[in-house]
């Protein structure tokens, strides 16, 4: 029996330049934060970033390492724009942006996992997302209707990365809070060997059906390669009901994209080290 | 009663957009349509699902940012999306832009490529749109607001559902349109967006200022309702007894 327990850092080390990353969690809730900031500690560029998007697409844009960003919105949730993504988009310096409808995230998320070309939709249609990406393509329904669809992309990933509260070091894994989100899609679609879920505790099997009930199982350890335990591992954004989103702490992170002295000394105080450092940086607070 | 404020009279116009829409999700983007969506149930369109604005129906008048929640079923972002694409809902979202044929942008200012301010993203309005009614609430009517030509087409208003075949052209509705000044529809032969009512004390001159394209004018405009007792009541004593409705709109 495998036990995938890894850190962090062997699960971006993993990583090559130019590779398409998606990141579970929506918003500034439940994100894989510290594989996040393990991944702005290495020297990996050109990426491709996937993601229902909050202060994880800011992190990785301030720090100059997306490529390409595909998004359906970057929202810090409490504090509706992010601002780390609206300045690289207002600066012009994430060279390729693919802006979708949230549902059409979910279908070429959706089609990546069931290894299909691509998934027809209506949402899309009709709005500037076709006009802004331009290689998007439409496909005439065969049957009667004769119906002009959208027809999604699959969004195949060369890796994942999600948190959730509970797992086990074979990668079945719990969420307890409110939704899973698309964490499940993001896992499926990326390539084996590189599916990584960080969990607030990793606990021994039986203890997931007893810590809450047999539906929010819905990650099983067929769909992970690599299982982090990260306590506090979402932080800032939420990991509901282990804790609620540091709104404070977001505020002075949102604060601090206004002046490179501010976003510097942010940087210096939290994200130069390690996560031990970074935890004791915020504990220190 | 007279004393209602310029936010109490902008949820209940948003309430009524609600109006006849059954057991559906009513789907309200910030304070006042939130508001808007459980005033109508709470009163007279009792079958509407509301949800907490996180992943739960609601049965119950939750106040907002109340956590005090009666669930009656739950829906996560998949069963969101699942619900519109199936056409059970009606979401008044907002708009930084809004065209004459109801095409709204919430993505960006600017040319796209290379935004003067990026703002949310197109988020769910090409799917919302194209599926289920659409309203908005517009807090801050300006020329600025009602332009031309929107920048970044998010939501898709009715010159571009007439291009998209008879599925959409049956499907795509654009109900209301409720700002700080007045109520606007697109009941009009070609769908340009039309004076619906005007807010007490608001002109059609004001209107028109506020606005950077040719609405269409009818002889006779009606005034916004006013809310009844009974819904001032539920709103000032139930759903929002801290007034965010008048933090967000003040008067």
């Amino acid at each position: 029996m495998a036990d995938k327990r890894i850190t962090e850092d062997e699960a971006v080390a993993t990583l090559s330049d130019g590779m398409t990353i998606g990141i579970g969690g929506w918003g500034s809730r439940r994100k894989p934060m510290s594989l996040v900031r393990a991944l702005l500690r290495t020297d990996l560029k050109d990426l491709t970033i996937v993601s229902y998007g909050g202060p994880d697409v800011g992190l990785l844009c301030a720090a100059g390492k997306v490529r390409k960003l595909v998004y359906g919105f970057v929202s810090l949730d409490s504090i509706a724009l992010e601002p780390h993504f609206r300045l690289a988009r207002q600066a012009g310096s994430i060279p390729e942006v693919v802006e979708y409808d949230e549902g059409m995230l979910q279908w070429g998320l959706y089609a990546a996992s069931l290894r299909l070309p691509f998934l027809p939709t209506r949402a899309g249609l009709g709005s500037d997302v076709v006009k802004n990406s331009p290689d998007l393509r439409t496909v005439t329904s065969p049957y009667a209707d004769g119906e002009e669809l959208l027809a999604v992309p699959a969004l195949t990933l060369d890796a994942a990365f999600v948190h959730l509260n509970r797992a086990d070091e074979r990668g079945n894994a719990q969420f307890l809070g409110p939704d899973l989100y698309f964490d499940d899609l993001f896992l499926n679609a990326a390539a084996v060997g590189r599916r990584f879920l960080s969990a607030e505790k990793i606990v021994p099997t039986a203890e997931l059906v007893s810590g809450g009930s047999f539906h929010t199982m819905k990650i099983n350890r067929s769909m992970v390669d690599g299982v982090i335990e990260a306590p506090n591992g979402a932080h800032f954004t939420n990991c509901q009901p282990d804790y609620e989103r540091d709104e404070a702490f977001q505020k002075d992170y949102a604060k601090a994209a206004g002046d490179p002295e501010t976003w510097k000394a942010f940087v210096d105080t939290y994200l130069s080290g390690s996560e031990a450092d970074y935890q004791k940086a915020v504990a220190a607070r | 009663m007279s004393d209602a404020t310029l936010g109490e009279i902008c949820v209940v116009a948003v309430a009524d957009t609600f109006r006849g829409d059954g057991e559906i999700f009513a789907s309200g983007m910030g304070t006042i349509p939130m508001l808007g969506a459980r005033l109508a149930r709470a009163t007279f369109e009792p079958d509407l699902l509301v949800s907490d604005g996180e992943a739960f129906f609601v049965a119950n008048n939750l106040p907002v940012g109340g956590t005090d929640k009666e669930v009656e079923g739950w829906v996560p972002f998949r069963s969101v999306f699942d619900t519109l694409w199936g056409g059970r809902r009606h979401v008044v979202m907002g708009a930084s832009q809004i065209d004459s044929f109801g095409n709204q942008n919430i993505a960006n200012i600017g040319a796209w490529e290379k935004p003067k301010a990026q703002l949310l993203g197109v988020r769910g309005a090409p799917g919302n749109t194209i599926n289920h009614t659409t309203s908005y609430f517009i807090g801050n009517q300006t020329n600025r607001v009602f332009v031309e030509k929107v920048d970044t087409v998010s939501g898709i208003g009715y010159d571009r559902a007439a291009k998209l075949g008879e599925w959409v052209k049956a499907h795509h509705e654009l109900r209301r349109v409720v700002t700080n000044l007045a109520v606007y529809d697109f009941n009009t032969p070609d769908h340009h967006m039309r004076v619906a009512s005007l807010h007490p004390g608001v002109s059609i001159d004001d209107v028109v200022a506020a606005t950077g394209f040719e609405l269409v004018i009818p002889a006779d405009i009606p005034t916004t309702r006013l809310p009844t007792d009974e819904e001032l009541t539920v709103l000032r004593e139930v759903l929002d007894p801290r007034s965010f409705r008048d933090r967000e709109l003040p008067a």
